[in-house]
């Protein structure tokens, strides 16, 4: 019998006594507190079998949801946009502009690609200088049309080469998060797999951030923690602990405003439940950003970055 | 604490922490045992070869305002070591080991100050501190300060030495690239002039957000200046770095930056950014 199992027929069994208390009026209280303790246990077993490792192991499986195919199947009508016009075009970080339930919205996404050579050709979703002069580019079209903006991340991080510095990639990251926090109309940003360090936050400054179950955000790759700060890549494990890097861990520090839940194996088991998962709460955002005035809509914004990890924040 | 070239004219990290207060230092870079009275004349460049040494923030705050004219800002309150981290150190210990040794409550420094005349708010970033990193103590004196600074209308100066985010406070950490990216716009919206000194080390999350986005930007000569850092790129990517890589003068030859000036002369290039664009008209 599996965890899951195990507690539904727990639950059925408190069911049942509570019926049979009322029901005869007995007083059944201690009974069902222990009960209720053994079932607050297992959820909390259940919960913790899949460690901020496990997850992290999820989030970068090459087939979870996302890129081009998670964007073709989310929204109506993609049409995309190519190039920074000025080095080229970057095939890591894509955008362009669709439908998501009749709405107009202007999209951003990473691309880690599924075959080898895609996967070559767009670094594993690692997007240079000319992938975030795209998408400021993007981003300022949707600003001139007030479109509102979806981004879906998914990268290990921004990438580390010689041509990506000398374009200013540092440069094109910040433009990108002054550009978003500039933006007038709603901003959504969904964390679909890895939310690695400059290369995610360039797409994250928005009104809202959600995270799949099994996505991690972080400031740097466990490995590179562990390699950093305990001298050692074998440290992993214990920096992706230390990281909170998990969406369960950013909601309770106030990070992000709502987890997605995941089919119990994973996003990757079930594409188009995932696709529709985020869809509604995608949905659900928008519309209640839409209704906000443009100035108060900023104001809200820049409150919330403006006190992130100071005294008093959260939920 | 010199930074030195290879020979294929990289840089190398030498160690910080040198012991306090020495009457003899020796330069790392090309092994002139120094006077240090000589080596402070000199704005800590070696008299012999010409290698930076790293300037603590209050030197270097000494060596761009007018002297007496600097106010620190009343540091802000926050809650210290959000996520509670421990690597082979805690992170409480870490942060209060730099606080004995730099005696400086955080990586940057900030303040009301006076350059030639002109009334400017300065924030400067100190190596010594956990490599400068920011965490949210940083992000908040830099947002601040620059709050500060739309508010009486002065120019905000801010000299970059930083790694990055502060790794020991995860998340939080990168998200205080928004915030000094948001305090960065009250500045654009009072239309008051941002002025970034670059100097050794310019690089992560700190040139990827705050770092890279002033009006001018002046990189000290000597400065380091790139997103990722050299190692991290050839280990990546296994491509040969050419020389010169993430130099100032690469940086400029880039279009990253508007100048490139020697450490006795940004005081001087400084007030001639200011002159033209402090005040009102």
């Amino acid at each position: 019998m599996t965890g899951e199992e195990r507690l539904r027929l727990l639950e059925e069994k408190a069911a049942e006594l509570r019926r049979l208390a009322q029901e005869h009026d007995l007083d059944l209280s201690a009974e069902l507190a222990v009960l209720e303790q053994k079932i607050a246990a297992l959820k909390r077993s259940i919960y913790a079998e899949l460690s901020p490792w496990a997850r992290v192991q999820l989030a970068r499986r090459p087939d979870r949801p996302s890129g081009l195919p998670f964007v073709q199947a989310l929204c109506a009508g993609f049409y995309e946009l190519r190039g920074d016009r000025i080095v080229g075009d970057d095939p890591a970080l894509r955008g362009g502009f669709g439908k998501i339930g009749g709405a107009r919205v202007a999209l951003l996404f990473h691309q880690r690609g599924t075959t080898p050579e895609e996967q070559r050709q767009s670094r594993f979703g690692m997007a240079s200088a000319h992938g975030y002069w795209k998408a400021r580019r993007i981003m300022e079209v949707a600003a001139r049309l007030r479109l509102p903006l979806l981004t879906l991340i998914n990268t290990p991080g921004a990438y580390p080469g010689v041509q990506a510095e000398a374009h200013n990639i540092a440069g094109a990251i910040a433009t990108c998060i002054w550009q978003m926090l500039r933006h007038p109309a709603p901003t959504v940003a969904v964390i679909l797999g890895e939310g690695g360090s400059g290369g995610a936050v360039a797409l994250a400054a928005a009104d809202r951030v959600l995270m799949l179950e099994n996505a991690t955000y972080s400031v740097i790759s466990p490995e590179g923690a562990a390699s950093i700060l305990w001298k050692d890549a074998k440290f992993a494990e214990k920096a992706a602990e230390n990281l909170k890097l998990t969406a369960q861990d950013l909601w309770a520090l106030g990070v992000v405003d709502e987890v997605i839940p995941e089919p119990p194996g994973g996003a990757h088991t079930d594409f188009l439940g995932t696709v529709e998962a985020v869809r509604q709460a995608v949905l659900h955002h928008l519309r209640e950003l839409s209704t906000k005035p443009l100035d108060e809509l900023l104001r809200l914004r820049y409150k919330r970055y403006r006190h992130v990890g100071s005294a008093g924040s959260g939920h | 604490m010199p930074i030195r070239r290879d020979k294929r004219d990289r840089y190398v990290e030498i160690e910080v922490g040198a012991p306090a207060e020495p009457l003899w230092v020796r330069c790392e870079s090309c092994g002139e045992l120094i006077f240090r009275r000589k080596l402070q004349e000199n704005q800590y460049v070696c008299p012999r070869c010409g290698a930076y040494f790293f300037l603590s923030a209050p030197e270097r705050v000494a060596s761009l305002v007018d002297e007496g004219s600097f106010e620190e800002l009343p540091p802000p309150r926050i809650e210290e070591d959000p996520l509670g981290f421990s690597d082979q150190v805690p992170y409480k210990e870490r942060l209060s080991r730099a606080r004995v040794e730099t005696n400086l409550n955080e990586a940057v420094l900030a303040g009301r100050a006076k350059v030639q005349g002109i009334p400017v708010i300065l924030a400067v970033m100190d190596f010594r501190f956990i490599g400068g990193s920011m965490g949210v103590g940083v992000g908040e004196i830099l947002a601040l300060a620059m709050e500060r600074a739309a508010e009486e209308r002065k120019p905000f100066v801010l000299v970059v030495a930083s790694g990055g985010a502060r790794v020991q406070e995860g998340v939080l950490s990168l998200l205080q690239m928004v915030k000094v990216v948001a305090a960065r716009e009250t500045l654009a919206q009072a239309g008051v002039p941002y002025i970034a000194i670059l100097t050794y080390p310019s690089t992560g999350g700190v040139l990827a957000s705050i770092g890279g986005i002033a009006d001018v930007t002046i990189a000290e000569e000597g400065a380091l200046i790139g997103f990722a850092g050299p190692r991290v790129i050839e280990q990546t990517t296994g491509e040969r770095l050419p020389p010169g890589f993430q130099t100032a003068k690469f940086a400029l030859e880039h279009g990253i930056v508007d100048a490139v000036v020697p450490r006795a002369k940004l005081k001087e290039e400084l007030v001639r950014a200011l002159s033209v664009l402090a005040g009102e008209g």
